[in-house]
């Protein structure tokens, strides 16, 4: 059972990241990655991290989709920028692209067998795993935590400079 | 995989199951019959003006960047609730500065002006 | 390597804490202090940060490491030297700007919090020894700089070098955050010392993934350095981005980069030596032979010195490459030179340049040096040292990294480093010639110097290192061979 969801979610993922390039419609590439976002999210709940699938819908697909709708519409894509295809010589860039990623997956796959013989600390397949998250946030990874709120105030004065400024 | 997921896969099932039939029913057993007043953008009634694709202001963008910030925020609120009662006072502590910074944060942006909505001096 | 769990230290991070409070200063009387004399306040409200924080460093220094945050970070002689770095580059930074941010008008309050935040990135990756630190470090620092990059006055350039260096900074947390996952997935950990510790048994180091993972760090850290063929972004994004911060940029990011590549790479991953040092040896070839001919070809004197910082990181990697006491020591010797000589040659053409980013084009250098003496001088001493000519700190550091190299018997990379320099005179001599011994064109204005009591002083202490430590280096040399210890 677990096999055969991980496939399918996986697949959809899959095919939703590669709808996503090849839509021509801004809009309709934003909507296949909100796919891609909840596929990716029921994936961590079958690894058992419900809090990491909880911000992955909340965070990802909520939050961050919005701001790539806004950024859309900010940018007033009309319909001749879309049309545009791609050239010959990006198309051939794109597709050695996606091959070495391609080679990094089978080396992520790889990593999971890596991962399986080794256990480390913190995989947990136990149910309710946001308790084993938040022990090692607030203690072991106590300093990342506070200095993403350093990172997170930067970037709010980052957004409030770049955003305002005028011509 | 745990059981408890069940009822949900079964209900993520059926709600797919259900769009679909209800799409593909309509298809089959509808007539169709296009106007160009049907394939009109629908506005309320009102006969459409322009395209729907219009250019946002940047205000709308300030604030999606600002509530992606303040929902990481309140992200991390999630665990920390979940165990407070064994941090005890190390946890409030953590938890304090984690939100003084980002409450500093919030005071610059809202003295800054960038929630309100008529003025344009940010 | 006994790492101390269980306990916080805040000490530890005291240079941090005390630069975020700064900052923090910063923002609220930028927000509270509503009056146009407050500008200046506010850069020395970040200097005086600065300084506190270099006292705090300074306490660190000569004692046993430290480890606070349950093993996040470190206190030793290698972060003090660094954070020591980052303070007199960033110290002189705000100095510089000063008087630049009005004159541009620039946001101040804004301007000084992120270069303030950017040091604290710095510091962290200095300080880390967990790659999720080091990344967390490596992100404050480079969210902070993209936004400096675009607050240029002249909005056109300086957006297109945010966002370049945005898209391209991105895609190279990318690639690190990648390789950091993999490396994760082969060594089960990613704190530095059990990484270290996994890797001494020897028996994954033939593993795919740990290679492709030291493959795909080194080129997260390649585009922070700008080590070709990652270098492409560097030249747009300095040109356009403030002057003080690409002076910033030129000599802080890239020893922020270094100090973590050393303590990944010579630290975490010694053991993997001979397949990294093959990678840097090439890259180290590319990066100085392609930094200095590109260099020749310049007229904007900002590219030039980018395309000078890119070549310069090239000698330093050879010093990363040779390797043990003198190699490793080497490099961060040179860095501190680097910051010292580069910061100085940025204070210059601040000087000289005008309001709307003009005056950057070389010719408007044109017999500025023989109208003011000074100033030429400086530039001329500035650009000595750049290119390597005794008795300046320039050559020294040069001298150390190239017999470091000899001595590990690099000596084909040495023979190519000792060409790329003797290109490099060229284009550093071409700017001082052109200062004192033409003239202006006809007809074209005359280049007015922007003077500012603030410039006239990082011009003095840089000066003053440059020539200080090319004449006495051997205590600076033993300052960064006492900070490398852990390491050998």
């Amino acid at each position: 059972m677990e096999q055969q969801l991980f496939w399918l979610w996986g697949g959809i993922a899959v095919i939703s990241a590669v709808m996503m390039i090849l839509k021509r419609n801004p809009v309709h590439s934003a909507l296949c990655l909100v796919v891609v976002f909840v596929s990716l999210a029921l994936l961590y709940v079958l690894l058992g991290a419900e809090f990491l699938a909880a911000v992955q819908v909340i965070v990802y697909a909520g939050a961050i989709m919005v701001l790539f709708l806004f950024v859309i519409m900010l940018l007033n894509l009309e319909t001749e920028v879309r049309s545009q295809g791609l050239s010959r010589v990006a198309f051939k860039a794109c597709s050695l692209a996606g091959t070495g990623l391609l080679l990094l997956l089978l080396l992520g796959g790889g990593a999971v067998k890596a991962l399986r013989a080794m256990a480390p600390e913190q995989v947990s397949g136990v149910p309710g795993n946001t308790q084993a998250v938040a022990e090692l946030l607030f203690t072991k990874y106590l300093l990342p935590f506070e200095v993403t709120s350093i990172l997170l105030l930067a970037a709010i004065v980052g957004a409030l400079v770049l955003a305002g400024k005028r011509d | 995989m745990n059981e408890g997921y069940i009822p949900i896969l079964f209900m993520l099932a059926l709600a797919t199951a259900f769009c679909v039939v209800v799409v593909i029913l309509s298809r089959l057993v509808g007539k169709r019959q296009d106007s160009s007043e049907k394939l009109m953008a629908y506005e309320c009634g009102n006969i459409p003006t322009g395209n729907a694709r219009q250019r946002f202001p940047i205000k709308f963008y300030i604030i999606a960047m600002l509530f992606i910030v303040f929902d990481i925020e309140a992200m991390f609120l999630y665990p920390w609730a979940v165990i407070y009662k064994s941090l005890k006072l190390f946890g409030l502590i953590e938890m304090v500065l984690f939100v003084g910074i980002l409450l500093i944060g919030f005071i610059y942006i809202w003295k800054k002006g960038a929630l309100e909505w008529g003025s344009r001096n940010i | 390597m006994g790492i101390e769990t269980g306990t916080v230290m805040l000490s530890i991070i005291g240079p941090e804490v005390v630069l975020v409070l700064a900052a923090l200063g910063i923002m609220m009387t930028d927000l509270f202090v509503k009056s146009d004399s407050e500008q200046p306040f506010l850069m020395w409200i970040g200097f005086v940060g600065m300084l506190g924080a270099l006292a705090v460093s300074a306490s660190f220094w000569g004692k046993e490491a430290a480890y606070g945050f349950y093993g996040m970070v470190v206190a030793d002689n290698f972060s003090a030297f660094f954070t020591t770095l980052f303070l007199i580059a960033g110290g002189l930074t705000l100095l510089m700007s000063s008087g630049y941010v009005r004159a541009q008008g620039i946001a101040a309050g804004e301007y000084y919090t992120l270069t303030l935040f950017a040091t604290t990135g710095m510091v962290l990756m200095a300080q880390s020894t967990d790659l999720i630190m080091l990344f967390l470090g490596l992100e404050v620092l480079s969210v902070s700089l993209y936004v400096l990059a675009g607050m240029a006055q002249d909005s056109t350039r300086s957006a297109e070098s945010s966002l370049k260096y945005f898209m391209l900074g991105a895609f190279s947390t990318g690639f690190l955050l990648y390789g950091i996952a993999l490396l994760y997935g082969a060594c089960g950990s990613t704190r530095l010392a059990d990484i270290g510790s996994v890797l001494a048994q020897k028996q994954i180091l033939r593993e795919p993934m740990l290679l492709a993972g030291m493959g795909l760090l080194l080129t997260g850290f390649g585009f922070k350095i700008a080590m070709a063929p990652f270098h492409r972004w560097a030249p747009d994004v300095y040109e356009g981005a403030p002057t003080p911060i690409t002076g910033f940029m030129s000599v802080g990011v890239k020893a922020a980069a270094f100090a973590a590549l050393l303590r990944v790479f010579a630290g975490s991953l010694a053991a993997l030596s001979p397949h990294w040092k093959e990678l840097l040896w090439i890259g180290s070839v590319l990066t100085m032979t392609i930094g200095n001919v590109a260099a020749l070809r310049q007229t904007n004197i900002k590219r030039m010195l980018a395309y000078s910082s890119i070549a310069h990181a090239g000698y330093i990697l050879i010093g990363v490459v040779a390797g043990g006491s003198a190699g490793t020591g080497a490099v961060l010797y040179y860095l501190l030179v680097y910051t010292l000589m580069n910061i100085g040659a940025f204070a210059v053409v601040i000087t000289i340049e005008q309001k709307g980013e003009k005056n950057l084009n070389l010719s408007a250098y044109a017999g500025i040096g023989s109208r003011h003496l000074a100033l030429g001088a400086a530039m001329a001493v500035f650009m000595f040292s750049l290119a390597g000519i005794p008795p300046f700190s320039g050559f020294m550091g040069k001298f150390y990294i190239f017999s470091a190299a000899v001595k590990e018997g690099y000596i084909g990379l040495t023979i190519i480093a000792v060409l790329n320099s003797l290109v490099s005179v060229y284009y550093y001599l071409r700017v001082t010639v052109m200062m004192f011994m033409q003239e202006p064109e006809s007809g074209a204005e005359e280049a007015a110097v922007f003077f500012h009591p603030a410039l006239a002083g990082v011009l003095l202490i840089a000066i003053f290192f440059t020539v200080q430590m090319g004449l006495f280096p051997s205590s600076y040399l033993q300052f960064a061979q006492d900070s490398i210890k852990m390491f050998l």
